[in-house]
């Protein structure tokens, strides 16, 4: 409770809200014992006394009749109805909805079917109808208004409740030989007293406006009585002539709406958890760069990453996702790279387009260098047309990497004709082509499948031939076929090694499964809590791992007619990455570790096989 | 696709028929005599005796209820006491007005409301983001009838650029210019609310999508920001801000009732609180089954639109 009180005046619009609220509903608390005029009291003599006359702050109405009074008047009334009606709705919503969940069958789909019928109705007719028959009158607009109301309740409150109703402490009371009643209210009821509570609270400034509404159009209350609403339709007629008149009530039922809704929306922000992590937030079209120190160039090659860094910022903590990771690749090389999720290999290979997600991502050092030229920093239109032309991705999960709603065709169309001013049609059969290359069968009907249709080996060679689609000289591929099935994988993996030879491509290949990294990779490097760990020839690696890491890595990876064999996990979990600690990332999982693994930084050693470990494996 | 429209479309036989059975048993509910209800206290007893075999009002409900649904399928909503005239005639022409009303508001509120979403998603936390949340609170705050009211104050009363009421000038109106100066007002004042919930929705349906994989798949393939927002990243959301407008519509033909009678706009909205001042049972009754029906259809339109947009539904 402290925690969301916090959360909701952190939101000061909320807090805006609730002071203004808060004092109007204690002014028309007090309405009757402050020194105002009788609200009704008729002086024809002083009719339309504009605000600030003698005697009366806000003026007069077309009667005389002393405009504060009034409004102090109406606005308890407002209140009291809107608040009343909200009670209503929210009880007779809560009490269908919780048979319908409760009892479930055909007890719910006659409710919920005469729900969406009530539903089905633009609200306000549903209110007239029922105005119709009650006649004009505030009682029968506030029982209008609660009724339109209901529907709305029943349905939400129906939702929870029917999650309730299948959990097993409801199973338990029936045993015990509760009863129907005893278990609703005893069990049931507390459970969506919170719903109920922030449904009423972000609808009753919809209930104000809408009695309101009914008492402007003279259908609520009757004079002289008079609500918010009846004032302002009263005023109506005087509009040009004294528009003091509308102006008050109008700007009070603005006040009080706009309050309860800056208040109802911090209540719920407050209770969404999601909206409290921040985890809304938009990523942006490239990541951001804080970078302090550009490191000079080390070499020649066609990508050089260099002591990259990459970290997300989430509140106050700091993850270090990448920490000074440098990696490079030959053209027409394959590179592995890899390690356990949350190593920070995906981060690397995003970072390198600054594709990584920011906010909360942001590389914070480091270069990477394309031919040279180097990326982080890059202005955006330069890493855009880089983008897809000269190093294109692969992602995971084709089935979520592919957009849903467009067809295959014209998302590889899209990504030819984003880098080549070519028509249409030259782009269709280009695509065409690109499909006939990732040997989709009947490649000029399956163009124009969807996503959706096509299964989940033909959807990676969607993402592959789109990658392809500008002739890359570098293709990332994060993790290709893990999404996929052992025989898919098979093929995918023979299919990327196919095209790097005809084509020349190098490949900087990210995975967490070293069966794959020795099909494929010329050259592998190691990754364990955001460093590399060990780089070497993949064959070099594979037999004679050197950190421990590895070896264990290696171990994990079962063979086919090895017949049987310990499979060693590694035991424990990956480091987190905002709580690194001294030394050695392994070291509290590693079997070798000593006192030194943990004091200081660990540099790489080695030149073509590097490796950073106090203790190398087959060392002495 | 055509038997998608088909399925939609029987499907609105049992809410269409629900529709009738409600407004029928509010109606019902009535106290007193119904054929004076409906008549006038001042009605002649053959009039009453007419009116009770022509509506069955001496049967039993059930039939009474055939009997009504049986004459309005042939047309026959009754005829309004209070106009002398029938029932479907009055709302068909009065539904012309407000369908002019509500239907700009409606494109209005939809073009406006997911134009400042998107701009506020993908500008979130900036300037743009902040100003449009304000306006956006504000606007779902304001009662549509009082900023109607200010709108004839300023625009109308103290500039003088627009006319203050009606549909068309009495001396010399009647082309399409003189409407839309005459639409201008009702119909802004009437989209705000809407814009103001559809550019919230909007938003956060932008920023939902904004954080998908595909996005980072436009991006990486070198597509244009401004693309990736407008093109990739707005079809997506429109999945959920369809259903949206759909719902909008509804409150957008609630809200022009307010509108009607601050505007003094001849549409169904003021029609309907005429007559329940008068009393004026039939011409409620059919109004409110007549408008009600037409959401329906609406609402079926909305969804042929998600259908054509959203392949997945379709299979």
């Amino acid at each position: 409770m402290r925690l969301f009180l916090r959360l909701l005046f952190r939101n000061r619009l909320a807090g805006f809200g609730a002071v203004v609220l808060g004092i109007i509903v204690v002014l028309a608390l007090l309405t009757p014992v402050l020194p105002l005029h009788p609200p009704n009291a008729t002086n024809t003599a002083n009719r339309f006394l504009r605000p600030f006359a003698d005697g009366h702050l806000l003026g007069t109405d077309h009667l005389g009749r002393d405009l504060l009074s009034r409004l102090m008047w109406g606005t308890r009334l407002s209140l009291a109805v809107g608040f009343a009606a909200a009670l209503v709705a929210g009880l007779a919503g809560a009490a269908i909805g919780v048979m319908a969940g409760y009892f479930g069958g055909r007890t719910d789909n006659v409710t919920m079917r005469g729900v969406d019928m009530l539903m089905a109705f633009p609200y306000i007719l549903l209110a007239l109808a029922i105005v119709a028959v009650l006649g004009p009158g505030l009682l029968n607009a506030l029982i209008a208004v609660a009724v339109v109301n209901i529907p709305f309740f029943a349905r939400n409150i129906r939702g929870v409740s029917v999650g309730i109703a299948h959990r097993e402490f409801i199973d338990a009371a029936r045993l015990a030989g509760m009863g129907h009643t005893r278990i609703i209210l005893t069990e049931v009821v507390p459970n969506i007293v919170p719903v109920v509570v922030i449904a009423m609270s972000t609808t009753i400034g919809w209930m104000i406006l809408e009695t309101a509404g009914l008492s402007f159009l003279g259908l609520g209350s009757q004079p002289p009585q008079a609500d918010l609403g009846s004032m302002l339709g009263e005023a109506r007629s005087a509009l040009i002539t004294a528009p003091h008149t509308s102006i008050v009530p109008g700007v009070m039922i603005l006040l009080i709406v706009m309050s309860v809704n800056l208040l109802g929306d911090g209540i719920r922000d407050a209770l969404d958890p999601r909206l409290r992590s921040g985890a809304l937030a938009r990523p942006m079209a490239a990541t951001r760069v804080e970078r302090v120190r550009v490191p000079a160039p080390s070499g020649e090659g066609l990508l050089r990453i260099e002591a990259l860094e990459t970290q997300f910022h989430i509140g106050p903590r700091t993850y270090r996702a990448v920490n000074k990771v440098s990696l490079d690749l030959k053209p027409g090389e394959c590179l592995g790279l890899i390690g356990e999720s949350g190593s920070g290999k995906s981060v690397t290979a995003l970072s390198v387009m600054g594709l990584v997600a920011s906010p909360p991502g942001v590389i914070t050092g480091g270069a990477v260098r394309l031919e040279g030229q180097d990326l982080i920093g890059a202005p955006y239109e330069v890493l855009r047309t880089l983008r897809g032309r000269k190093v294109a991705y692969i992602f995971q999960d084709p089935l979520s990497t592919l957009h849903p709603l467009y067809r295959i065709g014209d998302q590889l169309i899209e990504a030819i004709r984003v880098h080549e001013p070519v028509s249409h049609s030259a782009a269709h059969a280009r695509a065409v082509k690109l499909l006939e290359d990732v040997r989709i069968p009947n490649a000029p009907a399956r163009i124009r499948a969807f996503p959706h249709e096509l299964s989940g080996g033909m959807r990676q060679r969607v993402g592959i031939a789109m990658a392809l689609a500008n002739d890359p000289d570098i293709i990332i591929a994060d993790e290709p076929t893990t999404a996929l099935d052992v025989t898919v994988q098979a093929q995918i993996l023979a299919l990327l090694d196919d095209l790097r030879r005809s084509r020349g491509l190098a490949i900087l290949f990210i995975t967490h499964d070293f069966g794959v990294v020795g099909q494929l990779c010329d050259r592998v490097a190691v990754m364990y809590g955001g460093r590399i760990v060990e780089t070497g020839p993949t064959a070099d690696i594979l037999s004679a791992p050197a950190h421990p890491y590895t070896r264990r890595l290696i171990a994990c990876v079962p063979e086919l007619g090895g017949g049987r064999r310990i499979l060693a996990a590694i035991p424990g979990l990956p480091p987190a990455v905002d709580d690194l600690p001294q030394g050695c990332a392994f070291a509290p999982r590693c079997d070798k570790a000593q006192d030194a693994c943990r004091m200081g930084e660990i540099d790489l050693q080695g030149t073509a096989r590097q490796v950073r470990c106090l203790f190398p494996e087959g060392a002495p | 696709m055509g038997g998608y429209i088909l399925t939609r479309l029987l499907s609105a036989i049992p809410v269409l028929l629900g529709i009738t059975v409600i407004v029928f048993l509010i109606m019902a509910m009535i106290p007193g005599d119904p054929a004076t209800a409906i008549l006038g206290s001042y009605a002649t007893p053959e009039n009453v005796e007419r009116l009770n075999r022509h509506l069955g009002l001496d049967e039993p409900l059930w039939r009474q209820y055939f009997i009504w649904l049986g004459n309005l399928l042939q047309g026959d909503f009754g005829r309004s006491f209070a106009l002398n005239r029938p029932v479907l005639d009055e709302i068909l022409d009065r539904f012309s007005a407000t369908l002019i009303l509500a239907g700009t508001a409606f494109v209005l509120c939809s073009a406006l409301g997911i134009l400042a979403g998107v701009v506020s998603a993908a500008r979130q936390y900036g300037l743009a983001d902040k100003a449009i949340t304000f306006v956006v609170i504000l606007g779902i705050s304001v009662p549509s009838f009082f900023l109607g009211m200010m709108m004839i104050l300023l625009f109308a009363v103290q500039l003088r650029w627009l006319p203050v009421s009606g549909m068309y000038s009495i001396w010399g109106g009647g082309d399409v210019p003189d409407l839309i100066r005459h639409l201008t007002m009702p119909a802004l004042a009437l989209s705000v609310v809407a814009t103001g919930v559809i550019a919230r929705l909007s938003r956060g349906a932008m920023l939902e999508v904004l954080r998908q994989d595909f996005i980072r798949t436009a991006r990486a393939k070198g597509v244009h920001e401004r693309r990736v927002i407008w093109g990739h990243a707005l079809r997506a959301a429109m999945v959920s801000i369809i259903p949206v407008l759909g719902i909008q519509a509804g409150f957008v033909l609630s809200g022009a009732v307010y509108i009607e009678m601050v505007f003094q706009w001849p549409g169904v909205g003021r029609m309907l609180v005429d007559a329940i001042l008068k009393r004026d049972i039939l011409l409620v009754q059919g109004g409110v089954v007549f408008v009600a029906a037409c959401y329906v259809g609406f609402n079926i339109v909305v969804d042929v639109a998600q259908s054509v947009l959203d392949p997945r539904i379709r299979t």
